[in-house]
């Protein structure tokens, strides 16, 4: 019976190829439309760290001074060099990073290249084994090497592959900022996206060059970036002057691979909190925030507004196309009064008709689909020759793809149900008499 | 014209009438947001700098190990760049308009206050009022003994001690008029911290913030006697006449290149590209939404000539009986341009209602002003022309149909 409807489906179709045409453009420009800014949206709100974001928390504490305290007020959003390392030399979840960003002249030892500059992350040991950075070669700094303000440094691939021609580097000397560091390892492209760790540097399609030891970054005082924000007097430093104790610039983060561990993780920044307003140096009631990755993405409100207006503007557009599909439909079906009151005259049920034409309509949302799928394809084009830093990323995906298909003929299907019910209502003996 | 007998057309057709009135309603909501939208990034696009934009160039610079004065460097390269030929006027910065990359503080009219009275941007730099090109409203420009060093000044605010800390600044009049409304500035004292007392000593036409996303905010900037060192992340900025930033920008590029050949050129650019840049993502945006309105229109302009194709089919046979009886074309002919009128004006109130829904919507979640009333007769003009350029041809065809027909059988 499905190859016969499926037949007549397409018979019908070819008669009126205007009308057709016409509805498969409008399906197609719809979900072309949709599914582009569908796939952006997608992509921007994806999980960075699939698998592992659940156990890694963002811990916020709050140390500024009692001026403006108010109730139920967010801590800052990041932490001060002196709680961070508090925490850090606290050790209380199963592991634990201290961060900042920055960036670091790179001297090579090839005259042919000039100085440049990349994009630097200053954290500590476990950084490397809590987000799952693959390494290609060597393996990241220990913490005692960090204690130790090691000259140790870990290389993206593509500056490995840049300075060193994609050999092993490790054991070798790269010169950065006036002092020799020895290559201990060197990560496989990484790049997670949002670059959740750190929002401050730039949300997408942003990755650290070079990472190296916070504690070294301290001492050899070099160039931050990112955001510093102070209260009191604080000054957020400049130059080789670091922010005072009053300023917030570094991300903690920790690995809690039970909610019991991170239930009573935040029970210890409670507690951290009041130790340190016994000590004097909090000066209001603890406020602690701990937020797992995409918890604090979503809080952070990481994707643009830009994008998500766009994603309502296309389903609008999609809206449209579909009562304009929903019309047409109607219109072809009422056409076909004579032809379907013969097939009912002839002893068609009403469930046959209904499915035949429910055929014919999935036909168009088939096609039309197929035609969406590649103006997505053009459209994800476009987007990617915008100048947004997360336009790079808008790649359709299989289970992009999968979904394009799946809401063009559902789309179809719907707006093919009142026409085909519409139709099935006809009487069919009137309908022969007119004729 | 008569309009009864066309209702009582549409009326055999109420379902087929309500999916067009609906699509134009839809297709007239979303086109008047859109407008909307557009012209709030072109408004957006355009925003003020205070700065001579088409005689400015911006550099940065930065030292693989960090120069022993920095200071020192610092007036060095400026020296340096004032001698590069056909170079007007040059000054250090910490930030640009439209830069992005900002340094801000917390303005309070009262040291003990709780809250900050607002949050403005901190220009830091020498010589920026002459080399910006900003209009000095009132008041002085900061002179060379207003200036503290930016490290000298960091340590008197961890001590607490005033003396070494600057002592006046230049606001914007923006600013000054949010501050102290409809009161002469001048001499007015601004705490940035509770030991950083600014005295208001002149006032600028207007100066906009590095991220100056959001409008009414834009002005909110003062300049800072601080004397900055030579760091990557300060810029240099140099003013020229138009016609010859290329070459001044060269040459001033090969200027400090010789002066040090170990430094690392960050940034490079004139003003125009600063600005083109910050508003990139206006811009393409702008761009999208014209995109879907056009393709809003033509699907619904071609959605219209599907049904009306259909009706024309249909009502054939009624035609020509018209005709036979002597109906004119004409006639026949504004039927049904009287029959898209009536369908487009229901979809147009509809469509006003929803546009306004819409707007409440994205007021909640974008933070975008209420929709002005006149972008309602806009949309109302554009669908009413679509409809009648859309209902012309069948129209036509159907006025075209010969009274004969009524005698034949279809």
């Amino acid at each position: 019976m499905f190859s016969y409807y499926l037949d007549l489906a397409l018979r019908s179709l070819r008669r009126n190829k205007a009308l057709t045409a016409l509805m498969v453009v409008a399906i197609a420009l719809g979900i072309g439309a949709s599914m582009t800014t569908l796939t952006v949206l997608h992509v921007l709100s994806g999980d960075p760290l699939p698998g592992k974001s659940a156990q890694l928390y963002y811990a916020q504490v709050d140390p500024q001074d009692i001026k403006g305290m108010q109730p139920n007020k967010e801590p800052p959003d990041q932490v001060t060099l002196i709680d961070g390392l508090n925490l850090l030399h606290a050790g209380r979840a199963d592991h634990q990073a201290l961060m900042s960003g920055g960036s670091v002249p790179v001297q090579p030892e090839q005259s042919s290249l000039d100085p440049f500059y990349v994009e630097a992350r200053y954290t500590t040991a476990d950084f490397f084994a809590m987000f799952d950075a693959p390494f290609l070669y060597g393996h990241g700094w220990t913490a005692a090497d960090g204690e130790a303000k090691a000259r140790a440094v870990v290389i993206a691939r593509s500056l490995n592959d840049k300075l060193f021609g994609g050999a092993n580097s490790v054991g070798r000397t790269l010169r950065m900022a006036g002092t020799s560091f020895r290559v201990v390892g060197v990560l496989d492209s990484w790049q997670p996206n949002p670059h959740f760790y750190d929002l401050n540097t730039g949300s997408y399609a942003y990755g650290e060059q070079v990472f190296l030891p916070l504690q070294t970054m301290l001492e050899l005082r070099l160039d931050r970036n990112g955001s510093t924000d102070c209260w009191g007097n604080g000054g957020g430093g400049v130059g080789s002057i670091l922010p005072s104790d009053s300023c917030v610039w570094l991300q903690f983060w920790a690995q809690l691979d039970s909610p019991a561990k991170a239930a009573a993780y935040k029970e210890f920044l409670v507690h951290y909190s009041q130790d340190q307003k016994a000590l004097g140096r909090f000066e209001r009631a603890p406020n602690v925030r701990l937020r797992n990755v995409m918890q604090w993405l979503d809080y952070q409100m990481v994707v643009p507004d830009d994008v998500r207006l766009q994603n309502g503007l296309a389903f609008g557009f999609l809206l449209v196309c579909l009562v304009n599909t929903v019309g047409l439909m109607l219109a072809k079906f009422m056409r076909r009064a004579g032809e379907l009151g013969v097939r009912r005259a002839l002893g068609a049920s009403r469930r046959a008709l209904f499915a035949q034409l429910l055929i014919e309509s999935g036909v168009v949302g088939l096609v039309g689909g197929f035609g969406g799928l590649l103006l997505a394809l053009f459209g994800l084009w476009l987007v990617r020759q915008r100048p947004s830093a997360y336009a790079a990323l808008a790649h359709l995906d299989l289970s992009m793809l999968f979904t394009t298909f799946v809401l063009a003929v559902c789309a179809t299907l719907l707006a093919g149900l009142l026409p085909a019910w519409r139709a099935c209502q006809i009487a069919p003996t009137l309908q022969l008499k007119s004729n | 014209m008569d309009i009864l007998p066309i209702l009582s057309t549409l009326r055999r057709h109420k379902l087929t009438s309500w999916l067009l009135i609906l699509e134009i309603a839809l297709t007239c909501a979303i086109v008047c947001n859109a407008v909307f939208l557009i012209g709030q990034r072109l408004q957006r696009m355009d925003m003020p700098s205070g700065v001579a934009e088409h005689e400015l160039l911006q550099i940065q610079v930065a030292d693989v190990t960090a120069p022993s004065n920095p200071y020192a460097r610092l007036a060095e390269d400026v020296a340096l760049l004032r001698q590069v030929p056909r170079v007007i006027s040059v000054a250090s910065s910490n930030q640009v308009p439209f830069g992005s990359s900002s340094s801000n503080g917390n303005i309070r009219l009262d040291p003990a206050q709780p809250e900050r009275t607002l949050f403005a941007t901190t220009y830091f730099g020498e010589n920026l009022v002459p080399t910006l090109g900003t209009r000095l409203v009132s008041g002085r420009d900061l002179q060379p003994d207003d200036f503290v060093d930016v490290e000298t000044a960091l340590k008197a605010l961890g001590t607490g001690e005033s003396k070494s800390l600057p002592h006046v600044t230049l606001i914007t009049q923006t600013l000054a008029e949010r501050l102290w409304p409809g009161q002469n500035p001048l001499g007015r004292i601004i705490y940035l911290t509770p030991v950083v007392g600014l005295r208001v000593v002149g006032v600028l036409d207007s100066l906009a913030r590095p991220n100056a996303y959001d409008t009414a905010k834009a002005q909110y900037t003062m300049v800072v006697p601080i004397r900055m060192g030579a760091n990557k992340d300060q810029s240099y900025l140099i003013r020229t006449r138009p016609e010859d930033r290329a070459s001044v920008l060269t040459a001033a590029l090969a200027a400090l290149k010789k002066a040090d050949p170990q430094r690392v050129v960050t940034t490079k650019r004139s003003f125009d590209e600063v600005r083109r840049k910050f508003f990139q993502d206006d811009r393409a945006m702008a761009g999208m939404l014209v995109g879907v309105i056009v393709a809003l229109l033509i699907v619904t302009a071609l959605g219209i000539v599907g049904l009306a194709s259909f009706w024309v089919a249909q009502r054939r046979r009624t035609i020509g009986v018209r005709r036979a009886l002597g109906a004119t074309r004409g006639n026949i002919l504004h039927y049904f341009q009287t029959e898209n009128f009536l369908l487009a004006t229901i979809g147009i109130a509809l469509g006003m209602v929803l546009a306004y829904g819409i707007n409440l919507f994205l007021m909640l979640h974008y933070e975008l002003p209420r929709l002005p009333a006149v972008y309602f007769p806009i949309g109302a003009v554009v669908l009413w022309l679509i409809g009648q350029v859309a209902v012309l041809g069948p129209a036509l065809r159907a006025a075209a149909v010969p009274p004969v027909v009524a005698t034949r059988s279809v």
